[in-house]
């Protein structure tokens, strides 16, 4: 290993190595999306009961229950953004071998990663809620759609539509970011990476690969996600369901075509980058 | 004379220390073409919202066929299937199809199956010359023929009153006619309708009454023949001036 150049130390640690490394990438990779997913549950969970109307007067006990349940929504949601991500690994996992309840590595990792994308994406699908124009709830009441029907048919599914770019940034700094989990022992990319680096002492050669490895993974999330948001927007133009019954009140027919909505790019909703 | 559907009396509402509607009483009669006019801030809308239950009003009382809406045991949601509301800025929801949009409410609160929601909704928006547009996204039509939906919409649930809040006052005028002719086709099938408007050509021809609100009280009201061309109040031939000079 001496006498080579650079790159050849890299091959050779992928040629050697090769295993390890994409061992780490499924590893984070797993934990990435499965957290994400049940994060984005445990934050529509939270951010729908927030958001729950309730009249003192009228309904004073279930006033009463919502306050106390938003009041440990909220306790949940600030102590989890509040802190760090690898402390609460510490916390967690310490914590409950304490109570002997010892997790297994997936466990930790998916229990750890969820809790804490939970906790932001709460905050995210209450804005996301909040955001969409008061009349499309006004229109579902006018035809006598009850609270239930108007989340689930109207204001969740535009609202899960608009934080897309939220729900990727988040699996993106979850893909980054499982590699604080190798305090609690998760062996996943950066873990990987750092063993090879100390077993051969190649630490600039090993990270070297697994910049390039985070790099291609977040990349082609961002990519995939982005794919997916316009698709759920639907095509850009309708064909006319019968040509032979023109809409003669307006005089106007043929094939539409309107602009795609504007790409919801910069959304200061909840940046999390560089936050724990 | 034909049932009175509605009957608001007393009704007051008000928002903090703003009493916006102050001892509003009147009726609407089943068949009739109500319109009520008004300048902007007099009350028109709040009034409507709390015929709609999307506001609780402060005081007063509500009958709907002589049963109050208000203190009685009432379902509210099948309350407003039986009162259609279009408003000013559609509400369409901007989610579905122009089909689905017309659907939803039959399926999920009728509990109608699709085929039969679908078929209702169908000649909806063929009575309002929507049905070659049943694929669009309420962003892809224009003003006119998202509210033409919109009338669809709360038509496919077979209500026994329609409310509409000024349904043209978003529109740019060369979509209003559009709106207003299948408003007139459905006050000559029959529908109970009561509309907020500024369109007094429209309120002039089709309402059997027409009431005039001034800063939240009902300062007349009587037939169009009547509140046009010879209003007792003062404040009703100053309101209505202003109007016919433009
Ligand atoms: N939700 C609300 N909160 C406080 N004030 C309101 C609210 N809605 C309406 N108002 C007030 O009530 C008055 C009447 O409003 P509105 O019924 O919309 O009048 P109109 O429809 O005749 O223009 C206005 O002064 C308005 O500011
Ligand atoms: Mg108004």
């Amino acid at each position: 290993m001496q006498n080579m150049n650079f790159w050849e130390r890299v091959l050779f640690l992928l040629q050697q190595y090769g295993p390890s490394f994409l061992r780490g990438v499924w590893v984070t990779m797993v934990i990435a999306i499965v957290g994400t997913l049940i994060g984005c549950i445990i934050g529509f969970a939270v951010g729908v009961v927030q958001t729950i109307p309730t009249d003192r007067k009228k309904r004073p006990l279930h006033w009463a229950l919502m306050g106390i349940a938003r009041f440990l929504l909220n306790a949940y949601v600030e102590i989890f953004r509040g802190t760090p991500m690898m402390v609460q690994a510490m916390f967690i996992y310490y914590g409950l071998a304490m109570g002997g309840i010892n997790l297994g590595m997936w466990e930790a990792a998916f229990l750890i990663v969820s809790i804490n994308t939970g906790a932001y994406m709460a905050e995210t699908v209450r804005g996301g809620i909040l955001s969409i124009d008061p009349g499309q709830t006004e229109g579902a009441k006018a035809i006598g759609m009850n609270h239930v029907q108007t989340m689930t048919s109207v204001i969740l599914p535009q609202a899960l539509r608009n934080i897309m770019p939220q729900i990727g940034n988040n699996l993106i700094i979850n893909i980054k970011d499982t590699c604080v989990l190798n305090v609690i022992g998760t062996v996943e990319l950066y873990f990987a990476a750092n063993s090879v680096a100390g077993a051969r002492y190649t630490y600039f050669e090993a990270f070297t690969i697994a910049m390039i490895l985070y790099f291609v993974l977040t990349f082609t999330c961002s990519r995939l996600l982005r794919w997916w948001e316009s698709r759920m927007d639907g095509p850009d133009s309708y064909e006319l369901y019968d040509l032979s019954t023109t809409d003669t009140l307006a005089h106007t027919t043929g094939l539409y075509s309107y602009p795609r909505r504007p790409k919801a790019g910069n959304q200061n909703l909840d940046i999390r980058d560089g936050g724990r | 004379m034909a049932e009175e559907i509605l009957q608001v009396q007393h009704l007051s509402k008000s928002f903090g220390s703003n009493q916006v509607l102050k001892d509003v009483d009147f009726q609407v009669h089943t068949g009739d073409v109500t319109c009520i006019i008004g300048a902007s801030g007099s009350g028109k809308s709040t009034l409507l919202r709390c015929i709609n239950l999307l506001e609780a009003p402060t005081g007063g009382e509500i009958l709907f066929h002589g049963e109050s809406i208000l203190h009685g045991k009432l379902d509210a949601s099948a309350y407003r299937a039986k009162v259609g509301m279009v408003f000013q800025s559609f509400n369409l929801f901007n989610n579905m199809t122009v089909l689905d949009n017309c659907m939803v409410g039959q399926v999920k609160v009728l509990k109608r199956s699709r085929e039969e929601a679908r078929q209702t909704a169908m000649s909806f928006l063929e009575k309002v010359g929507m049905a070659p547009y049943i694929n669009a996204k309420p962003r892809q039509i224009s003003g006119g023929q998202k509210q033409r939906v919109a009338i669809a919409r709360a038509l496919a649930m077979g209500p026994e009153v329609l409310l509409f809040d000024e349904p043209t006052s978003a529109l740019d005028p060369e979509m209003v006619g559009e709106v207003l002719s299948v408003m007139r086709d459905l006050a000559s099938s029959g529908l109970t309708m009561l509309v907020v408007t500024h369109e007094m050509g429209f309120a002039r021809d089709v309402a059997k009454e027409v009431v005039f609100m001034d800063n939240g009280v009902i300062a007349e009201h009587g037939d169009p023949e009547t509140i046009f061309t010879r209003p007792s109040q003062p404040r009703t031939q100053e309101f209505l001036s202003r109007y016919l000079e433009r």
